[in-house]
């Protein structure tokens, strides 16, 4: 064969091969297209692009709220990524992203990160969330459990191995822990709630994904774990939630006892915290303004507890001043805590 | 001793190889048998995985998935976004690496002198072709999405993979390239035709059936890679479809990741429909991977 065929059916094959691809994608395009059917409001003209990052237990409400955002501010891009409330305050004390999911407030290295990087911010409460202790559903002896019971397991010092050593009357059981790994903002919480200064213990099985927590107890008659109130809701058929003794008596989670604070110390409001320099975009301040009208909503139908109202009422207020221009920004150097 | 007991009594002469035959045969048995294990172990792992995935996630296959952009609610959620940002991906990784690869290739194979240096070069690409993933992921954030400031964009995936995959690309490029019989070129010499002529028109022709196996298949195996692209801007919720290269995107695996980490077992289902997704995915790229080679190798006449 010559050359030259050669060349031209070589050219014939590519030729069928991108075809290929571009059929593949272009129904797909089109399909992208079609899709859009414009409800004529004042956010439709906006257009730009917002960033977050940060809490794997917050960042479903903000994709939540970019949705139904979206669904009227179509030409406003929200993209998200989920590293958990420590990754995401670097990322966001670089000021790489407008926007910080946070499942606890900011700590004090990474407001030195932030003042560092000139980065300022706002933060908002936009829901609650109680950290639930579970058990196996085979489990009925371990009903409910005072704070420091809780902290005799998980702190470094000597901590208890059996049920036995957490409080007598318990079976002589050794207790398997399971529990989020450093990254999260839900490991940080519940140290700092449970044993305060001190150290949590190591020796435990860590994940960063809590349906593997999840398995892990349901799968385990000796198994005790914590994590989201939103992840025992939905797996209550295999999991004992414990009822927490902080003092007045033994309280369950339950909507109602995270909302009025009861179920104490385990309830804890969720933030948001906004770049000042990105308030000024007009995206941003539409989507921080969306945000709080419908953060409430949006949260009770995802699985979390809504705040009061109140609450609410105080964040439109500080994001309406913002706006103009007469809010101070939050942090980092003036004082860095939300009303909790 | 057995030997003298053999001849001692011919009753036992007689015994052993029948004994022996029998035993042999029993082995041999027992050979086929553990080979077989070892084949079905392996398919009969992809068949449970693939039996618990389009168990879990075939009801919420719909034309809507395809297309539609992530939500909070799984019986609207969709992985269009993901789709296409997964196929520009594989496009750019492709338009990076595929020319690279060969070029790379082609020069270590057809040009390069063999002395030190050379081999020197070839472990060195053998040894890349081992280097985790994530590595390659670092090394485009910071060459690509820093220094270059593509940001986290398409752009800065796709090269990032194309690094992944380069060393993979060339080392089965040469491997096809060497696959050509000598003949062909000293045939080519042989009418004075140049180097580059010979390499153009006669080697590399021959040699494209297994490059573009070897390639696809690299592509394959490259868009299942979750780490390189994760560092270099795909998103876990996207809603929009990625309108320039410089633009944010999504990947099904990252997707896949995200959902199957949620509380909620729908979306743990949904992700095993993406699974789905992406298994078909893969299997175009390799069906495609067939039909070129069938196409090109069936051009071929020496």
């Amino acid at each position: 064969m010559t050359a030259v065929s050669f060349r031209a059916r070589t050219i014939a094959t590519w030729a069928m091969a991108l075809a290929l691809l571009m059929t593949m994608s272009a129904p797909l395009a089109l399909a992208a297209g079609a899709q859009e059917a414009s409800p004529e409001t004042d956010l439709a003209g906006l257009e730009g692009e917002i960033s977050y990052d940060g809490s794997s237990t917050v960042g479903p409400i903000t994709e939540a709220v970019a949705e139904e955002f979206n669904a009227e501010a179509e030409n406003v891009e929200v993209a998200g990524d989920i590293s958990g409330t420590g990754g995401g305050f670097e990322r966001f004390c670089a000021g790489e992203t407008d926007i910080q999911n946070a499942s606890r407030e900011i700590a004090e290295d990474e407001t030195a990160a932030c003042a560092e990087n000139g980065v300022d911010y706002y933060v908002f409460e936009i829901a609650y969330d109680g950290i639930t202790v579970v058990v196996n559903e085979a489990n009925t002896d371990v009903t409910c459990l005072t704070v420091d019971e809780i902290a005799s397991l998980w702190r470094a010092e000597e901590p208890a191995q059996t049920f036995a050593d957490v409080n007598p009357n318990l079976p002589d059981e050794t207790v398997n822990l399971y529990g989020p790994g450093e990254a999260s903002g839900t490991f940080d919480f519940f140290n700092e709630a449970v044993l305060g200064e001190g150290d949590p213990r190591e020796d435990y099985t860590p994940s960063e994904d809590d349906n593997v927590i999840v398995e892990a107890v349901g799968g385990d008659e000796n198994g005790l774990g914590y994590f989201g109130y939103a992840y025992y809701a939905e797996n209550e058929d295999t999991l004992n939630a414990v009822e927490i003794d902080s003092g007045n008596g033994c309280v369950a989670p339950s909507s109602e006892t995270i909302r009025d604070g009861s179920y104490a110390p385990l309830s804890r409001p969720l933030y948001l915290y906004v770049k000042a320099e990105s308030m000024e975009r007009p995206e941003v301040q539409e989507f921080a303004r969306f945000y709080i009208a419908n953060a409430g909503t949006l949260a009770e139908e995802i699985g979390f507890v809504a705040s009061p109202d109140a609450v609410y009422a105080e964040d439109a207020a500080k994001v309406e001043s913002a706006v103009a221009g007469e809010a101070e920004p939050d942090g980092p150097a003036g004082e860095a805590t939300p009303e909790a | 001793m057995s030997v003298e007991a053999t001849i001692g009594g011919t009753s036992v002469v007689a015994a052993e190889p029948a004994s022996n035959l029998r035993g042999r045969e029993v082995r041999a048995r027992i050979m086929s048998v553990v080979l077989f294990l070892g084949t079905i172990v392996a398919l009969v792992a992809l068949g449970v995985l693939l039996w618990t995935v389009i168990a879990r996630g075939w009801d919420w296959i719909r034309p809507g998935l395809f297309t539609d952009p992530p939500s909070r609610r799984p019986e609207n959620s969709g992985v269009g976004p993901a789709i296409l940002g997964t196929f520009y991906v594989i496009l750019l990784t492709a338009a990076f690496a595929f020319p690279v690869g060969i070029l790379g290739a082609i020069y270590l194979e057809e040009y390069a002198p063999q002395n030190w240096w050379t081999r020197l070069l070839r472990i060195n690409i053998s040894n890349l072709a081992g280097v985790p993933s994530i590595v390659y992921g670092l090394l485009g954030l910071g060459i690509f999405v820093e220094f270059f400031g593509f940001g986290r964009s398409l752009i800065a995936g796709g090269l990032a993979l194309g690094l992944l995959i380069l060393p993979i690309v060339i080392i089965a490029s040469q491997e096809a390239l060497r696959a050509v019989p000598p003949s062909l070129r000293e045939a080519g010499y042989g009418l004075g035709a140049t180097k580059w002529q010979v390499t153009r028109s006669h080697v590399l022709p021959a040699a494209m059936p297994g490059i573009l196996t070897g390639t696809i298949l690299a592509l394959s195996t490259g868009i299942g890679e979750t780490a390189p692209l994760l560092v270099t801007g795909a998103a876990s919720f996207l809603t929009s479809n990625p309108d320039s290269i410089f633009d944010r995107y999504s990947v099904l695996p990252v997707l896949i990741y995200g959902w199957s980490s949620r509380p909620q077992a729908e979306f743990q289902e949904l992700a095993a429909a993406a699974i789905m997704i992406m298994l078909a995915v893969l299997l175009v790229l390799n069906l495609t991977a067939i039909v070129l080679r069938r196409r090109v190798s069936r051009r071929l006449r020496w």
